[in-house]
C-alpha cells in the first residue's frame, strides 16, 4: 500500500538540546507533555537534565481558533443534516440536492474567509496580520479545491456545460483575486459568446453548436490569413487567442495568474465542447506550458491536477497533507461518499476511508472545552469505530463543572452507554466523598447505580449522624423515593430519617413502629442498634404509654441480643458494651425504661379489652 | 477528571504534581523515595486521585490526594500522602503501572530481580491494605510491564513483561503473561522470539473491540506486533492462550536507542522517545501480516498492508526557536 509521503515536519522544542538530552512525554487528552530527561539508569550521570521546564505541544491549534469556530460549528450543522436525509435523497433531484449541500458548505467557508479577511485589515500589529492573511488564503484554496471538486465530481457537469462551469469557477476564484488585470482578458470574449452559446432555454444539441463553433472559427482565421487586423497587432493577437493559438495566449501571461486559468482560456477557445475525460490531458500540458520548466508545482496545483485527472483518492491523499487540520478532507469525503463516489477503499484500519477521516476530525474536537458536544454527532455517523471510539473520549473529558458532567452523563445517557455513565457517576461520587461532600457523592451514586458505593456513602452519613447528632443533605435523603431500594444501607438510611420526621410531627405510634421494624426486619446495621435503642427512651417515657406490650418484648428481645455477646459471632459491639462504663449505663437505662413500659402497657390493654 | 494533572518524577526522588485549570501550576511537590524513582503512574479517576511510583530504593509506593478539612486552615487545599510501601523487591522496583479499571484496584511492579508482582487493594477505599496476588518469575532483569487493556470478556487478563536483561544467556527479552481461571494463577503464553535486544518500554494499544492485541515495543527500535488468539478449541484446554505473532511494523527512526512507547486514546497514534528526542507517527493499520518471514526495518518501512506516515517528530534545540 502507501508508503512514507514524504519526511515528516519537526517541531522543534525550545531549550532542549537534542543532541545530548533524552525527552519523555506522555499523551494528555487534547495534547501532549514533554519534558526533558535522563534514562540513565545508573544514579550519577554527566547527562543529567538541566532544562526545567515541561511543554505542552498541542497538534490540534485550529480548534482553538474563534474565527474558525464558526466554520466548525455550521458545517457540523450541514453535515447532521446530510446524514439525516440521506434516505430522502432518491432520484432525478438527489444530485441537485447534493450539489445544493456542497454549495451550502462552500458559502460557510466563504463566510469565514470574509471575517477573516476583516481581521486581517483591522490587525494591531502586522504578525497577526499576516498570520490572519495566511488563513485567507488558505481557505481560499479550500473553497477553489471544494468547487473544483463540486463541479467535476458532484455537478458531474457533462461536455458543453462543463466549461461553463469552469469558466464561472475561474471567474470566481482567479479573477476576484486579480480583478484588474484579469478584466481585460476575461471580460472580453465571454460577452461574445454568450449570445453565441445562448443557453438559457437551449435547445441546440451539442453537434449542432460545435458546428456553429467550428464555422466561427473558420471566419477567424480566414481574416487572419487575409491580414484583416495586420494594421493593429493587438488585435491580430486578439484573433490569434480567440483561434486558441497557445503561443499568444501565453503571450499575455502576467494576465493569467495561473495555470488553471490558462487551461480554461485555452479550452474555450480551442476546444470549448471539451469532455471530462478529455480534460486531464488539457490540464496536464497547460501545466506544463504555463510553468515551462521555470518551477515546479505546489500542492496546490497537484491537487488541482488529481482533481483535473478526476483522481478523488489522490485529491483526498494530497490535501490530507497540505492542510493543518482534517476539517476539509472529512467534511468533502463525506459528501463524496453520499454521492457514491468512493469504492470500497478499504484502510486498513477495519473502516473505509471517509470514516477513518471522520474520526481523526470529530477526535481533534474533543481536544476542545467545547467544541466536542460536535465531536459526538460525527462519532455517531461512524458505523464501525464510532461508538467505541466515543466511549474513549468521552471517559476523558475533564468534569470541571456539574454542568458539563451533566451534560456529557446526558449524551452517554441518550446512547446506553451504560458503562460509561457508571464510570462518570462513580469518579464524581469518589471525588465528592474525598471532599466530604456526602449528598453530592450520593446522588451520583443512585445515578451511577452503584449499591456498594451507595452503601459506603450511606454508612458515611450514619457516622456523621452518631458523631453530630444531625443529618447533613437532609432534602437529599427525604426525597430519596424508589430510589432508596437501591441498597439496604441506603433503605435504611431513608427509613431512619422517616423516623425522625414522625417523631417530630409527633406521630409518636408510627414512629415506633417504623423504629422498631427497623431492627426487627435485619435492615439496621447490628452497629447501629444501640443509637436505635438510645432514640427509644424518649418513646418509652412519654406520658401515654406508646409501644405496646408485644412491641416492647421485642425490644427487650433486641436489646439482650445485643448484649448477649454470642461466642462464636465474637460481637465487637456486645464486647464494648461490657467494657464501656457508659454504655453499661445506658443498657441498664434501656432495661428499666423496657420494664416500666411493658409494665404500663400490660395495665392498659388489659383495662381497655373490649374497646 | 475534573482537571487535567500531570505527575512527574523530578531529580533525584522528588515528585511534583501540576495541575491544569487552564494554565498549569504546580500543586504539590514532595521528596520521595530514598533513592531515584524511576516511574509514576496515575490510577483511575473511579479510585479518586491515586499515584503509584516505584524506585531504584527498591520500594513501589501508593499515594493518596487529601483534601483538607472544611474547618482548618488547610480548607479546600490537598496535599499527597503515602498510603503503602511496598517492600517485597530485593532490588531496584523498574515499573509500576495500574491494572485495568475492570479488574478493581490493582497494580504490578517489575524488579531487577526478575519478578512481576501483582498487588490487590480488596477495600477500594482502604488504600493502606495491600495484598500480595501473585509472583511471576521472569528470569531476566525486568524492566518495563504493561497491561492489556481490553475488557472483553473473551479476553482474560493478560500483562506483557519486557526485559533490559544483557547478560548473553538472555535470549528472548519480551515475555506475555496470562491469568487463567482454573488455576487463578498467571501462567506464561507467549515469547517474543525475534526480540533479542534490550528492551525499554512495552505497551498495549486500546482495545477498539478487536479480537486480537497490538503490542509496541521499545528497543534498539520501534516495533510493533499483533498477537492474535488462536482458537481455543484448537488447543489444549486449560492452558494459557495460544497466539499467532507477527510483527507488523519496525522503525529505527530514532538511530538509537528508544527509551518510551506509549499510544494515544484511540490506538491511532504512536508516540516515542529515543536519543534523538520525541517521535509520534499515525498508524492506519489493522495488524494484517505480510507474507513472508521476519521483516527488516529500514528508513522507509512499508510493510504490506500497514500504512504508516510519520507526521511529527518532536525534537529539542538548544537555539531558541518558537515550537509550531
Amino acid at each position: 500500500m502507501e508508503e512514507l509521503d514524504g519526511e515528516p515536519t519537526v517541531t522543534l522544542i525550545p531549550g532542549v538540546n537534542s543532541k545530548k538530552k533524552q525527552m519523555c512525554f506522555d499523551w494528555g487528552p487534547g495534547e501532549m507533555l514533554v519534558c526533558e530527561t535522563s534514562f540513565n539508569k545508573k544514579e550519577k550521570s554527566e547527562t543529567a537534565p538541566n532544562c526545567p521546564f515541561i511543554y505542552i505541544i498541542w497538534k490540534d491549534v485550529d480548534v482553538y481558533s474563534h474565527i474558525l469556530r464558526k466554520l466548525f460549528n455550521e458545517s457540523h450543522g450541514i453535515f447532521v443534516g446530510l446524514q439525516r436525509i440521506e434516505e430522502e435523497l432518491t432520484g432525478k433531484s438527489r444530485k441537485a440536492q447534493l450539489v445544493r449541500v456542497s454549495k451550502n458548505y462552500r458559502s460557510v467557508i466563504r463566510a469565514c474567509m470574509e471575517e477573516m479577511h476583516q481581521f486581517a485589515i483591522a490587525a494591531k500589529d502586522p504578525a497577526s496580520g499576516r498570520q490572519f492573511s495566511s488563513q485567507v488564503s488558505i481557505l481560499s484554496a479550500m473553497e477553489l479545491i471544494w468547487n473544483l471538486c463540486e463541479i467535476l465530481f458532484i455537478e458531474v457537469a457533462p461536455a458543453g456545460p462543463l466549461l461553463l462551469h469552469l469558466l464561472d469557477w475561474v471567474r470566481l476564484h482567479v479573477c476576484e483575486v486579480d480583478s484588474l488585470s484579469a478584466d481585460v482578458l476575461g471580460s472580453e470574449n465571454p460577452s461574445k459568446h454568450e449570445s453565441f452559446w445562448n443557453l438559457p432555454g437551449n435547445t441546440q444539441t451539442l453537434t449542432e453548436l460545435e458546428l456553429k463553433w467550428q464555422h466561427w472559427r473558420e471566419e477567424c482565421e480566414r481574416h487572419l490569413q487575409d491580414g484583416t487586423f495586420a494594421s493593429s497587432p493587438r488585435l491580430e493577437s486578439l484573433c490569434k487567442i480567440m483561434l486558441g493559438d497557445e503561443a499568444a495566449l501565453l503571450e499575455q501571461k502576467e494576465l493569467l495568474s495561473n495555470w488553471y486559468h490558462f487551461l480554461v482560456t485555452r479550452l474555450l477557445y480551442s476546444h470549448p465542447t471539451v469532455k471530462p475525460i478529455d480534460l486531464h490531458f488539457y490540464a496536464q500540458s497547460s501545466l506544463d506550458m504555463f510553468l515551462g520548466g521555470e518551477s515546479s508545482p505546489e500542492p496546490l496545483d497537484n491537487i488541482l491536477m488529481a482533481a483535473f485527472e478526476f483522481d478523488i483518492h489522490q485529491v483526498i491523499k494530497e490535501c490530507s497533507i497540505a492542510l493543518s487540520n482534517w476539517w476539509f478532507v472529512a467534511h468533502l469525503t463525506d459528501l463524496l461518499d453520499h454521492c457514491r463516489l468512493l469504492q470500497a477503499h478499504n484502510l486498513y484500519f477495519g473502516s473505509n476511508m471517509r470514516e477513518f477521516l471522520l474520526l481523526e476530525y470529530a477526535s481533534g474536537l474533543f481536544a476542545h472545552h467545547s467544541l466536542w458536544q460536535l465531536g459526538v454527532d460525527y462519532f455517531d455517523y461512524c458505523p464501525e469505530l464510532g461508538r467505541v471510539s466515543l466511549e474513549l473520549h468521552i471517559e476523558r473529558i475533564p468534569l470541571n463543572t456539574e454542568r458539563k458532567a451533566l451534560k456529557v452523563l446526558r449524551i452517554c445517557e441518550q446512547r446506553q452507554m451504560t458503562e460509561q455513565v457508571r464510570s462518570i457517576c462513580k469518579i464524581l461520587a469518589m471525588k465528592a466523598v474525598r471532599n466530604n461532600r456526602l449528598g453530592s457523592a450520593l446522588s451520583w451514586s443512585i445515578r451511577a447505580k452503584d449499591a456498594a458505593f451507595a452503601t459506603l456513602v450511606s454508612d458515611r452519613f450514619l457516622r456523621d449522624y452518631c458523631e453530630r447528632g444531625c443529618f447533613s443533605d437532609l432534602d437529599l435523603i427525604d426525597n430519596l423515593g424508589p430510589a432508596m431500594m437501591l441498597s439496604d444501607r441506603l433503605t435504611f438510611l431513608g427509613k431512619y430519617r422517616e423516623f425522625h420526621r414522625l417523631y417530630g410531627e409527633k406521630r409518636f405510634g408510627d414512629a415506633a413502629s417504623l423504629l422498631l421494624s427497623l431492627m426487627t426486619s435485619q435492615i439496621a446495621p447490628r452497629s447501629f442498634w444501640m443509637t436505635l435503642l438510645t432514640d427509644a427512651l424518649p418513646l418509652l417515657e412519654q406520658k401515654q404509654v406508646i409501644f405496646s406490650a408485644e412491641q416492647t418484648y421485642e425490644l427487650m428481645r433486641c436489646l439482650e441480643d445485643l448484649t448477649s455477646g454470642k461466642p462464636e459471632r465474637a460481637d465487637p459491639d456486645a464486647q464494648r458494651l461490657q467494657d464501656d462504663d457508659i454504655e453499661t449505663t445506658k443498657v441498664e437505662m434501656l432495661r428499666l425504661a423496657l420494664a416500666r413500659n411493658l409494665a404500663r402497657a400490660i395495665i392498659r390493654e388489659g383495662s381497655l379489652e373490649g374497646s | 477528571l475534573g482537571r487535567t494533572r500531570a505527575a512527574q518524577r523530578g531529580s533525584p526522588s522528588c515528585r511534583r504534581e501540576l495541575c491544569c485549570d487552564g494554565d498549569w501550576h504546580c500543586t504539590a511537590s514532595w521528596k520521595t523515595h530514598s533513592g531515584s524513582m524511576w516511574r509514576v503512574t496515575w490510577a483511575h479517576p473511579e479510585f479518586g486521585q491515586v499515584l503509584a511510583s516505584c524506585s531504584f530504593d527498591r520500594t513501589a509506593a501508593v499515594w493518596e490526594e487529601i483534601v483538607g478539612e472544611s474547618n482548618d486552615k488547610l480548607r479546600g487545599q490537598s496535599h499527597w500522602v503515602k498510603r503503602t510501601t511496598l517492600v517485597d523487591s530485593r532490588t531496584s522496583v523498574t515499573n509500576v503501572k495500574f491494572a485495568p479499571k475492570h479488574m478493581g484496584l490493582m497494580l504490578a511492579t517489575c524488579s531487577a530481580d526478575g519478578l512481576v508482582r501483582i498487588y490487590e487493594a480488596p477495600d477500594v477505599m482502604n488504600l493502606s491494605q495491600w495484598s500480595l496476588q501473585h509472583e511471576i518469575s521472569c528470569k531476566l532483569s525486568c524492566s518495563c510491564i504493561s497491561w492489556n487493556p481490553s475488557s472483553s470478556r473473551a479476553h482474560s487478563p493478560m500483562i506483557a513483561v519486557g526485559s533490559d536483561d544483557s547478560s548473553p544467556n538472555a535470549m528472548a527479552k519480551v515475555q506475555i503473561f496470562e491469568y487463567n481461571e482454573n488455576t487463578r494463577k498467571y501462567a506464561k503464553a507467549e515469547t517474543l522470539m525475534t526480540v533479542t535486544d534490550p528492551v525499554h518500554d512495552i505497551a498495549f494499544a486500546p482495545n477498539l473491540g478487536r479480537s486480537f492485541h497490538i503490542l509496541a515495543i521499545a528497543t534498539k527500535d520501534v516495533r510493533i506486533f499483533t498477537l492474535k488468539p488462536v482458537r481455543k478449541e484448537l488447543t489444549s484446554s486449560g492452558g494459557p492462550t495460544k497466539f499467532e505473532i507477527h510483527i507488523v511494523a519496525q522503525f529505527d527512526n530514532h538511530n538509537s536507542q528508544v527509551w518510551r512507547v506509549s499510544w494515544n486514546i484511540t490506538g491511532t497514534v504512536l508516540a516515542s522517545s529515543g536519543d534523538d528526542g520525541c517521535c509520534t507517527g499515525i498508524l492506519k493499520g489493522n495488524g494484517s501480516p505480510v507474507s513472508g518471514s521476519s521483516q527488516q526495518g529500514n528508513s522507509n518501512p512499508s510493510l504490506g498492508s500497514t500504512t504508516l506516515s510519520l507526521q511529527n517528530s518532536l525534537n529539542g534545540s538548544s537555539a531558541s526557536r518558537k515550537h509550531s
